[in-house]
Formats: C-alpha cells, sequence, structure tokens
C-alpha cells in the first residue's frame, strides 16, 4: 500500500477540508436559494427568429406588477432592443437569442451574465433594486464591431 | 545552469540512499531534434509577446490598431501563438529530451520524431500566414459560426496530428523499455512525459472530431454547423490543454529544479500517483468553460464542477512534494528552521530563481481557478478580464516561466556551451515575476468590476462604469511592458548562448534529481498505463453521455455562419 507522511496527509486533508466547505456551501446554495448558473435547454432556428414569437417582437413586456419579461436578439453588431427602462424593484426575467454568431450578454454590477448561442435560447432573472443607468454589453467576441455593442438598461 | 555549475563544481554526492534516475548520453542528432523544437517555441513567444504588448497598449486607450491589422487579427495570432504554438513545442521538445535521456536505446530511429516536428511546424506556419493576412479572426477558440479560411482549420489539425506523432514516438520507447526490463519499473521522467501524452491524445480527440465538422463546412460541403456540439467539442480539449501545460511545467519541478540544489525528489510513488491524477481529472470538466451557456442543465454543471475540484488533490500533493524537497535538502546541507531553508536554496541560479518564482505565482493562480471553478461564483467573472488575469497568472506565469527557466538549463546541454549572461537570465526571471504580478492582478482587479474581455476598446462612449476599470487597464499595460522587456531579455541570454563560440569547457549536464529511496518504490500497477487511459477515457464517457443526450433530444437547429470581420 501506499504510504504517505503523517504531516501529508494532514496537508491533503486541509486541502480536501476546503473542497468540501466549497462544495457544501455551492450545493446548499444551489437547492436552497437556487443559486445556479442560467442553464435554459431550448432551441430555436437560428435563421427563422424574426418570425418565431416571442422574438418577432423583441422588447419588454409587463406581465404583472414588478414582474417583466424581456425577449433580446443579439446580432453583429447590436443588441434589440437598444435600450429599456423598467421600475426601481422589478424583477426581470430575460430571454436572449442570436441570429448569426456567438454573443455575450453581461450586465456589470448585476451578476447578469451568459452567452448568446445561435440555436439557442438564454435565459437569466435578475431584480433591480437600485435606480440609475446599466450597461449592458457583448463580451463574446462577434467580428469587426464587437466593441460597440451594447445597450442600455434605465432604472428609475 | 551553467553558472550553478560552475561555482559548485560538484554536486553533493549521491547518498547511499537515493537511486539516481541515468541520464543517458546524447547524441548530436537528439540535441538537435530538441533545439528544433525549443527554437520554434521561442520564435512563437517573442512574437505573441509583442502582439500582447500592443493589446495592453490597445485597451488602455492608448493604441489603435489601424484597419489593416486589427485588434483582433492581432489577439488570434497572440492566442494562438501563446496557447497552441509556444506551449506546445516546448513540450513536445522537452518530453521527447526527458523520454530519450531516461531509456537508454541504442540506435533509435528519429524519423517519427522529426516527421512528426515537420508536420507541427507546417501546420503552424499555415494557420499562423492565415492569421495574419486576416482570414481568421476567430481567436484561439474559434468558436464557430464564425467562419475562418480553411487554411487555419487544416493548419491547427497538421498541428495536432504532428503531436500525436510525438506521442506515439514517447509511448513505443516506453513500451521498447518495458519489453527489455519487464521487472523494472518505468524511469520516472519517461513515465511523467507518457502519462501526459496519453492524456493529450484523449484530450485532442475532441478537438480534432470538432475540426471533422468545421473543416467540410469552411469548405462549402455543409450547409450549418450545430454551435452548441462544437463549444463542447472544443472545451472537451481545451481545459485538458491548459492541465497539458502544467503538466510540463510539473515534470520539470518533479524531476530538474531539485537537482539545481542537489535534492531528490520526495516520493517517486507518489510523483506518479499526481501524473495519473491528472490524467483522470483531465477531461472529465470541460464543462466548467460553459458555466453560462444555454442547452446543458445545471446538474451536468455541477457534476463537472464536483470533478475539477478533483485537481484539488494532485496540486497539493505537488506543493507538498516541493517544499518537501526543498527542507530535507536544508536539512541533509546541516541546514534548519525556515529562513535559513530559503537562503540555502540557489537563488543566483537562473534555473532555480525561474521556476521558484513560477512556483510562488501559482499559488493565486490556482487559489484563482476555485473561484473560477465554481458554477455561482463563476457568474460574477466569467468572459471577463478576471479569466485573462487567471490564465495569466497560470500559464503565462508558472508554466511560461518554468519553461523559460528550464530552457536556461537546456540550452547549454543541447548546445555544449556556457549559458551567455547569467546574470541578464537572472534578472529576466525577477522581471518576469514582476511585471506579471502587476499584470495579471489588474485584469482579475477589472474583472471584478466588470471589463469584458476579448474587446477592442472597453470605453463604451464613456460609460461610468467603463471609467472605473481604467486605472486597472493602464497598469495592464504596464506589466507588459515589463513582461515583453522580460521576453526580449531572455531572447537575448537564448540567441547569445547559441552563437557564442565559449564551448565550455566541462559539457553542461541537464539533470534529473534522484529518487529518495526511503520513500517505498511505486505500486506496480502505477505502470500500467493502458489501464489508467481506458479509465480516463470511461470517465470522459459518463461525464459527456448526459449533456449529449440532452442536447441531441431537443429539435435541433444549425447555424448557417459568417465572416464578420
Amino acid at each position: 500500500m501506499l504510504h504517505i507522511h503523517r504531516y501529508e496527509r494532514t496537508w491533503l486533508s486541509f486541502g480536501m477540508g476546503i473542497l468540501v466547505v466549497l462544495l457544501a456551501t455551492i450545493t446548499t446554495a444551489a437547492l436552497v436559494e437556487g443559486f445556479v448558473p442560467p442553464s435554459r435547454v431550448q432551441t430555436i432556428d437560428p435563421t427563422k427568429v424574426s418570425q418565431t414569437p416571442p422574438f418577432d417582437h423583441p422588447g419588454l413586456h409587463k406581465i404583472s406588477d414588478g414582474v417583466y419579461e424581456a425577449y433580446y436578439v443579439g446580432h453583429v453588431f447590436a443588441f434589440d432592443p437598444q435600450k429599456i427602462e423598467v421600475p426601481v424593484g422589478a424583477r426581470v426575467t430575460f430571454y436572449v437569442t442570436s441570429t448569426d454568431v456567438e454573443h455575450g450578454f453581461a450586465v456589470p454590477e448585476t451578476g447578469i451574465n451568459v452567452m448568446v448561442t445561435p440555436g439557442w435560447v438564454s435565459s437569466v432573472s435578475y431584480t433591480f433594486k437600485k435606480a440609475g443607468s446599466f450597461l449592458l454589453l457583448c463580451h463574446e467576441y462577434c467580428g469587426t464591431g464587437h466593441q460597440y455593442m451594447f445597450g442600455t438598461i434605465v432604472v428609475k | 545552469m551553467a553558472r550553478a555549475e560552475l561555482e559548485r563544481p560538484a554536486l553533493p554526492r549521491e547518498p547511499s540512499d537515493t537511486i539516481p534516475i541515468a541520464v543517458e548520453a546524447a547524441t548530436p542528432a537528439e540535441n538537435r531534434l530538441v533545439l528544433w523544437h525549443v527554437y520554434t517555441a521561442t520564435a512563437a513567444l517573442t512574437l505573441g509577446a509583442l502582439f500582447g504588448l500592443l493589446q495592453g497598449f490597445s485597451r488602455a486607450g492608448y493604441l489603435a490598431m489601424p484597419a489593416y491589422f486589427d485588434y483582433y487579427r492581432m489577439l488570434t495570432a497572440h492566442g494562438v501563438l501563446m496557447a497552441l504554438v509556444f506551449t506546445t513545442f516546448f513540450i513536445t521538445g522537452i518530453c521527447t529530451y526527458a523520454t530519450y535521456r531516461s531509456i537508454d536505446r541504442p540506435g533509435r530511429s528519429l524519423v517519427l520524431a522529426w516527421g512528426s516536428f515537420w508536420l507541427m511546424l507546417a501546420g503552424t506556419v499555415m494557420a499562423a500566414v492565415t492569421i495574419l493576412a486576416g482570414n481568421a479572426s476567430v481567436l484561439y477558440t474559434f468558436y464557430a459560426p464564425l467562419k475562418a479560411s480553411p487554411y487555419f482549420y487544416f493548419g491547427a489539425t497538421l498541428l495536432i496530428l504532428g503531436t500525436w506523432g510525438v506521442a506515439i514516438d514517447i509511448v513505443a520507447n516506453v513500451v521498447w523499455f518495458k519489453r527489455r526490463h519487464p521487472a523494472e519499473r518505468i524511469p520516472l521522467p519517461a513515465y511523467m512525459c507518457a502519462t501526459t501524452f496519453i492524456m493529450w491524445v484523449i484530450a485532442t480527440l475532441g478537438v480534432v472530431a470538432e475540426m471533422g465538422i468545421l473543416i467540410p463546412w469552411s469548405l462549402g460541403f455543409t450547409s450549418g454547423v450545430d454551435v452548441e456540439l462544437t463549444r463542447m467539442l472544443f472545451w472537451y480539449f481545451g481545459h485538458p490543454l491548459v492541465y497539458f501545460w502544467i503538466m510540463g511545467a510539473y515534470i520539470i519541478w518533479y524531476t530538474v529544479v531539485p537537482a539545481t540544489f542537489g535534492g531528490r525528489i520526495f516520493s517517486d510513488a507518489l510523483t506518479r500517483l499526481s501524473f495519473l491524477m491528472l490524467l483522470l481529472f483531465s477531461t472529465p470538466v470541460g464543462i466548467h468553460h460553459q458555466f453560462v451557456d444555454p442547452g446543458i442543465s445545471a446538474g451536468w454543471k455541477w457534476l463537472h464542477m464536483l470533478l475539477t475540484y478533483g485537481v484539488v488533490i494532485p496540486s497539493f500533493m505537488t506543493a507538498f512534494a516541493i517544499f518537501a524537497t526543498f527542507e530535507l535538502a536544508a536539512r541533509r546541507a546541516g541546514v534548519r528552521g525556515f529562513w535559513n531553508t530559503i537562503r540555502f536554496l540557489p537563488w543566483r541560479d537562473p534555473v532555480f530563481a525561474g521556476a521558484a518564482c513560477a512556483m510562488l505565482l501559482f499559488i493565486p493562480g490556482g487559489f484563482g481557478g476555485l473561484v473560477n471553478a465554481s458554477y455561482s461564483m463563476d457568474v460574477l467573472v466569467h468572459n471577463t478580464m478576471w479569466v485573462v488575469g487567471h490564465f495569466h497568472i497560470t500559464v503565462g506565469g508558472p508554466v511560461a516561466l518554468t519553461f523559460v527557466a528550464a530552457a536556461y538549463a537546456l540550452v547549454p546541454a543541447l548546445t555544449g556551451r556556457k549559458l551567455f549572461a547569467p546574470n541578464v537570465a537572472l534578472a529576466q526571471v525577477w522581471l518576469w515575476f514582476g511585471g506579471m504580478t502587476l499584470m495579471s492582478l489588474s485584469m482579475h482587479w477589472a474583472g471584478l468590476l466588470g471589463a469584458p474581455r476579448r474587446t477592442a476598446e472597453v470605453s463604451y462612449l464613456g460609460s461610468t462604469v467603463a471609467q472605473e476599470w481604467h486605472p486597472q487597464m493602464v497598469a495592464a499595460a504596464l506589466g507588459g511592458t515589463l513582461l515583453f522587456i522580460s521576453i526580449l531579455m531572455f531572447v537575448y541570454v537564448a540567441v547569445g548562448t547559441r552563437l557564442q563560440n565559449q564551448v565550455a569547457v566541462v559539457p553542461p549536464q541537464f539533470r534529473f534529481a534522484p529518487v529518495d529511496e526511503r520513500a517505498m518504490p511505486p505500486p506496480v500497477v502505477f505502470d500500467r498505463l493502458g489501464v489508467w487511459a481506458m479509465i480516463a477515457i470511461a470517465l470522459a464517457l459518463l461525464a459527456y453521455a448526459g449533456p449529449l443526450v440532452e442536447q441531441f433530444s431537443q429539435p435541433h437547429f444549425l447555424a448557417p455562419g459568417m465572416r464578420t470581420w
């Protein structure tokens, strides 16, 4: 059998301990708080996005008081809609897809961060508690004008 | 190494309780082969570094790249040259060398090794020319449906097929050894190289399969690609690529670094065990690069997170072995206490100092990796500058600096010349350490503020949040400048060593440290590499079967793709 020195066993136990605590925290947060990364599994024909509801009418849709759905279409090099306005405290669920190449959908300072893949619908929810103007940006390289692919989310 | 060699002509005599690793005499033909790998790696590093410098200035807002050679073309060239060409050629070179040096095989044929090298070089030139001509600005991840010229995909495929030739050569030497010496264990350096390349072949099956989709599509034979499938195939390869680099650096940390201070390899068995764990935990983890991708359920992402964390065990084992090696060598020399042990180590030797700086950088690098690998924390950093900071403080720090340090031992041994300007070499590794610390910490910080990666210009027409990360981008450009100067110093020493006519009086030796015999011999089962390879493949299949079934159970659409640059 493998002999492992006493000190090394202690050291490896320390490493394993870090792992156990980390995994337990992450797993508890996932199971109890539903804290999991955006992982929607839904396909869409990327060549027919403009004819496929709800992406035939991109934009913000009010579901009930304080609850919104926003349908976004990413294409080189812009988001449609370019700008939305929501009230403070609004819970917004974003649905995003692409008509051409891979894009990203990220809003710094919020934790909204998802990939936008042609052929698939991505989804992420967020509650805007702070008023202000938020920068929405494409964080995956999509071509020459990638740095100009951004939009605005106004919370007031 | 040459300088240390001269200052200490006799390394501490091998005590009776060590097993020396035989260093077989090199033939000039073998030396020439390995030198060509090192030259190609150095050329890629130098050109890649120039592009890196310009990127730093672009992102800080001091430079706008002209339309005829834009930022993304340069970024693609930087990524491909550094991540795929420099690292791969150095690892194929050092692993070929370490295998040949530890397995004495008279009349060894170099036909396969040279053929593999030329295939790799031809592929590299084909891909690089296509990128520089502007026909493949798809970054080193070449995410479909960005559609590059077929020559880019052909070139990358040839590069990988060439590395398979190197893998066959290394494994064939190990098999030859086992046939000749059935009762003996595979020599440790050859064992580590074989494990590394078995892992590499299993991993590159993914990217070769992806090329099987992309090549017909780029030639116009198929109308579209399944984007998520190509992303999954890419990252099935993309993460083990990282471990390929790390294993290359570990080979040097375990077997070469102790030789710089007359130390011994702490434990033969545990060294083999950590490499076996790297073989097993390399491939079933790729989805942690796709934590925020659509089309993969959170449960599969959780599984890949769990398996990713498996790598903590061999990492902690390696950290322990390194510090144990330091302390045991110091104690044998009668040195005790923490600071005295630090002082005992040969800091004037650029081989040791470079590797030690590399090890220091790996500590923040590894802990940063724990954040990326957590599927909830990753949401805060995915595709931000944090990730760029992370892979620079891992591959650009520990791995690249270890290779540079190893080159200071390797180039004199291969050319029979003294190391040129050893003081420049010593300053070079510290400058790298400083530059990398400044650059990567600034990048991590900018990432936490939300600065995206892979973007030519990040001011967003004066957006307030973008102004917050500007100072960090300036600091990163300064760090990048220090790194560029450091790489120029490396080239000066390497080229100087080759060109000077000072053949060393005592031919410089490339040494492997002996193994401490008090540690137990490695279990025989560790040498059954074929069985371990099968287990690794089975683990990869298990980890990917679920996500693949999930994707293919959905209605499926292909994306036609386009050239957007």
